[in-house]
């Protein structure tokens, strides 16, 4: 059973044209959801894989629109049940490329579990985690990831929740693939989506997602030209955790725990080089944790590792158990181990 | 062992219940003694009756297990009444169930577990065994079973725990010489299980099973034995089957005639598991299972694979519906096809796991927000749900709609002999995808069956979305207040559709009359086997069983207004009797029982009779 695509057919001509829909997109101006969808459609077209594979599958909020806006197969589910459609999807056809879209509160409040329990399988599927930390189209309710203190409609003290990191929500669950990008980067999601689809297994990225209407500047010190350069880790595997202007601030391991040194002082060797595929989920989660104030925020692919994948598996047994049994007869079916005669 | 009939008085069926401790071994010795009737052969039907915790603690009421066979020399429709013959292993067994033994029936116990401690904790203050009113009332055996099985084993090496573990088939031994039965079977059922693993174990299991029979022979000359006749079956091959057994078998039997790969998803859940597990072992023929990590996700992973293009099928019980009801809004509003199987238990809530109960019809027709309807077929005896499965895979595809499949607690543990079909005569089942060739809209639809053509991910040119917003004719969103009347009324009238290919209805009796009992799902043996009794005896009264609930069949309101008044016997209190009076304005009377527990056929014709002889 094919599972992985191999051979990839030859699909003439591609562009991002093919992947746009004459629905008007809906979103509010400025919503940073347009340059992800942008992007997505930059992406699939350089895939080498044939449109009518692709399927974008997702639950329901504002990024949970995005099927409408891709001339693809699409399913707009119920609200945080995308992976479970998207399980049934893929196992039904592996050779399909299956795309999950969902938000903070779609995957991480209502479908915690399922995104949990999709990421522990490793199903061969790309996770888009659009995260803006607030409620978006019920008009700005605090969300999973918003930070302690956010007021909103519903909390106008403050919100006491502590928030879910995503990456380590993910971390907890064994994904194989985990990645961050931005959506003020078109480039950097790009790559990040063909890093994401590369990986045989699960691939889960959260984009760093502006809300203009109910959370603008949510994200504003990783995304402002003054500081983002003190504020973002690009993370490059083989290359040492450097950042800041001219990159002279680097991350080295004290004991267990990481601290920021002066990276032009720093002893050869002292610096750490990030390697998406160690083995440790310790060092994931070294750079999952990051993040302010006292840590730059990490960008790029955080931990990249093989492990079987789910749909993979359910086909091999039942290839096996063809093989060791032979198909299935009507005879068989019917009949069973054990029948008597009336004559 | 061809006993004569010299010794025996004849009967044309008879019902016998074990009843034990749940680790006693009960449910194994009933389905002994149901195999090895069929082989007479009987007509047989059974009922496991078992606690909802595992290992509830030994000797305690709480812990009891049961298992009754109704067999006969005629057709048996129900596993019976009050049994014939009671096999009671401990006090709480004869606790639970005495009550149901026929007055003079036969009540063999195993004395050695009248212990003190067990009388207590049975609940009894003295021991009903040194009761005179007891012998007076029942024809009791009370029989040191455990210290005979023992006894039988002395040269065996087995430990002392395991000498007792055996102490069943002592009964079943003794029962098999009551009832006359054959040894052969049981001997090679222990054989195939223990003879290469656990040798030791198979010999001293026939050893005591042997013993058992040897004891009726050696000591009770002089007692009546029962004999039920061979039964007049109809020629054909036979299997014996359980409810959900046949349901998985349907399911597979479907999507293999309709050409579709079939995918089930399911969470593990009492009465509907074994379905899920049934279905695992079918791999080889190609079909694949889900365990998924709650209802919502099972029912989400059906939808996608039928979205991708195969029959997506998932499986539950009550709770289970409760959480699923908001994915199958999806799937009636994305036109999926889709099959929903809820094995009803008693309810509400976490209620009567292991018990039956018919209290889900309501939900099945309403349990959604908005205007959602789909069609409901309900089976109506352990066998009868292979068709019931194959009816629901085979509306799913014609009409590319969810279908929920209505079982219940006692056809799915209770088993009878099914006929096998054979495969030609299971109706064609006709799908056609989209023609990649032609323009593709999303929701057109078939003139005739108002269902729209499916078409699937990986087909080029077909590209599409989906969703739960609401849609026009053509599939693009629409918010339009009209149009969403329109698609509101298309829907229903897809669902209405389906009565163009349902069956016309099965009559017992005349189709006119005095009274006509209308039963759906499993009441339909309990109703069958009264109106055929009280008909034989001459009296004007009829009945029938709906399979198809939603559409009801297009005969159903002819039929109704034929009789001068219509009974609506339910396991619930009263919904299909509620949606008769509200579709046909037919002053229904509603006959209602919630107790767990199937309808007896004595109940029944009393009712019955109530009304003709009023």
């Amino acid at each position: 059973m094919a599972t992985e695509i191999q051979n990839l057919p030859d699909v003439p001509g591609l562009t991002r044209k093919d992947f746009v829909t004459s629905n008007d997109v809906r979103w509010c101006p400025g919503c940073g959801d347009y340059a992800i969808l942008n992007s997505l459609q930059r992406t699939l077209p350089e895939l080498g894989i044939p449109r009518e594979n692709f399927v974008i599958i997702s639950g329901i909020g504002c990024s949970s629109r995005f099927p409408y806006y891709m001339n693809t197969y699409g399913f707009h589910t119920i609200h945080g049940r995308a992976p479970t459609v998207a399980t049934g999807v893929k196992v039904a056809n592996p050779d399909l490329s299956v795309w999950i879209v969902t938000g903070d509160g779609d995957g991480l409040s209502i479908g915690g579990n399922h995104l949990l329990h999709l990421l522990r399988r490793n199903l061969n599927v790309t996770v888009l985690l659009f995260n803006n930390r607030i409620y978006g189209l019920t008009k700005g309710q605090y969300s999973p990831t918003s930070p302690e203190g956010t007021k909103t409609k519903t909390t106008p003290g403050g919100s006491i929740d502590h928030p879910i990191n995503p990456l380590l929500f993910a971390l907890g669950a064994e994904a194989t693939f985990i990645a961050r990008t931005i959506d003020n980067n078109p480039k950097h999601m790009t790559e990040t989506f063909k890093a994401a689809h590369e990986h045989q297994g699960v691939s889960f990225v959260e984009i760093l997602q502006n809300c203009v209407i109910f959370n603008d500047a949510a994200w504003d010190p990783i995304y402002s030209k003054e500081t983002r350069d003190h504020q973002l880790l690009r993370l490059e595997a083989g290359k040492p955790l450097l950042f800041g202007k001219t990159l002279e601030k680097g991350i080295r391991l004290n004991g267990l725990v990481p601290e920021v040194i002066d990276a032009t002082t720093a002893a050869p060797g002292e610096i750490l080089i990030h390697q998406p595929d160690h083995s440790s989920p310790l060092y994931s989660q070294l750079l999952a944790s990051m993040g302010l104030p006292d840590f730059p925020t990490p960008i790029g692919v955080i931990r990249s590792i093989q492990r079987p994948t789910y749909e993979s598996l359910v086909h091999r047994q039942v290839e096996d158990a063809k093989a060791k049994r032979g198909s299935g007869t009507w005879k068989e079916l019917l009949h069973g181990s054990s029948t008597w005669t009336v004559e | 062992m061809t006993p004569s009939t010299r010794g025996f008085r004849e009967m044309k069926a008879a019902v016998v219940r074990f009843a034990g401790d749940s680790g006693d071994g009960m449910q194994i010795v009933g389905e002994r003694f149901s195999d090895t009737s069929v082989t007479v052969p009987n007509a047989i039907a059974t009922f496991p009756d078992y606690p909802a915790e595992i290992r509830a603690p030994i000797g305690t009421i709480a812990g009891v297990s049961a298992f009754q066979v109704h067999f006969g020399s005629q057709a048996v429709l129900t596993p019976g009444d009050e049994p014939d013959a009671l096999v009671a292993m401990n006090p709480a067994a004869l606790a639970v169930h005495l009550y149901d033994l026929v007055e003079g029936g036969l009540l063999i116990v195993n004395s050695a577990a009248f212990t003190p401690e067990n009388l207590a904790m049975a609940g009894f203050s003295t021991n009903p065994l040194d009761d005179p009113a007891l012998k007076k009332k029942y024809d009791v055996m009370a029989i040191d079973i455990s210290g005979l099985a023992v006894e039988s084993l002395k040269e065996s090496s087995l430990t002392m725990r395991d000498k007792l573990r055996t102490k069943n088939f002592f009964a079943l031994g003794f029962t098999y010489w009551v009832y006359g039965r054959p040894l052969e079977p049981t001997i090679e059922y222990i054989n195939n299980k223990w003879a290469v693993k656990a040798p030791d174990l198979a010999e001293a299991n026939i050893r005591v099973l042997k013993a058992g029979y040897f004891l009726g022979e050696t000591t009770e000359v002089t007692r009546n034995r029962y004999m039920v006749a061979r039964a007049e079956v109809e020629p054909g091959t036979y299997r014996k089957i359980s409810g959900n057994e046949a349901i998985a078998l349907g399911l597979i039997a479907g999507a293999k005639k309709a050409g579709r790969d079939l995918l089930f998803s399911g969470y593990p859940i009492t009465p509907a598991s074994s379905i899920l597990e049934a279905l695992a072992g079918f791999k080889h023929f190609g079909i694949k299972t889900v365990q998924a990590e709650d209802e919502i996700a099972a029912i989400g992973v059906a939808i996608g694979a039928s979205f991708a293009g195969q029959i997506g099928v998932t499986g539950t019980s009550g709770p289970g519906m409760c959480l699923k009801s908001e994915f199958i809004g999806l799937a009636i509003s994305t036109e999926l096809p889709l099959v929903i199987v809820n094995v009803q238990r008693g309810g509400p809530s976490t209620g009567l796991p292991t018990k039956t109960e018919q209290s889900d019809l309501l939900e099945a027709f309403y349990g959604r927000h908005g205007e959602s309807p789909l069609p409901i077929v309900a089976a109506n005896s352990p066998s009868d749900c292979f068709r019931a499965a194959y009816e629901a895979v085979r509306i799913a595809l014609t009409f590319s709609t969810p279908v929920i499949l209505l079982s219940d607690g006692y056809l799915a543990n209770g088993s009878e002999p099914w006929k096998i079909p054979s495969e030609d005569s299971l109706r064609e089942i006709h799908k056609p995808f989209a023609d990649p060739s032609q323009p593709y809209v999303a929701f057109a639809r078939d003139p005739e069956t108002l269902a729209r053509t499916q078409a699937i991910p990986g087909q080029p040119g077909l590209e599409h979305r989906l969703g739960g917003l609401e849609k026009d004719t053509k599939g693009s969103i629409s918010y339009d207040s009209a149009n969403h009347e329109e698609m509101t009324r298309l829907r229903a009238a897809k669902v209405e559709a389906v009565a163009k290919i349902i069956p016309p209805l099965h009559v017992t009796g005349e189709n006119k009359g005095k009274l006509l009992v209308l039963g759906w799902g499993g009441t339909h043996g309990a109703i069958t086997s009264a109106v055929q009794s009280l008909v034989a005896e001459g009296f004007e009264v009829s009945s029938t069983n709906l399979r198809y609930l939603n559409p009801m069949p297009s005969d159903l309101g002819e039929l109704i207004k034929g009789f001068d008044q219509v009974l609506i016997p339910e396991l619930n209190s009263g919904q299909l009797s509620l949606l008769i009076r509200a579709k046909f304005l037919v002053d229904a009377i509603s006959m209602t029982k919630i107790q767990g527990r199937p309808f007896k056929v004595s109940e029944i014709r009393e009712r019955i009779l109530q009304l003709i002889t009023a």
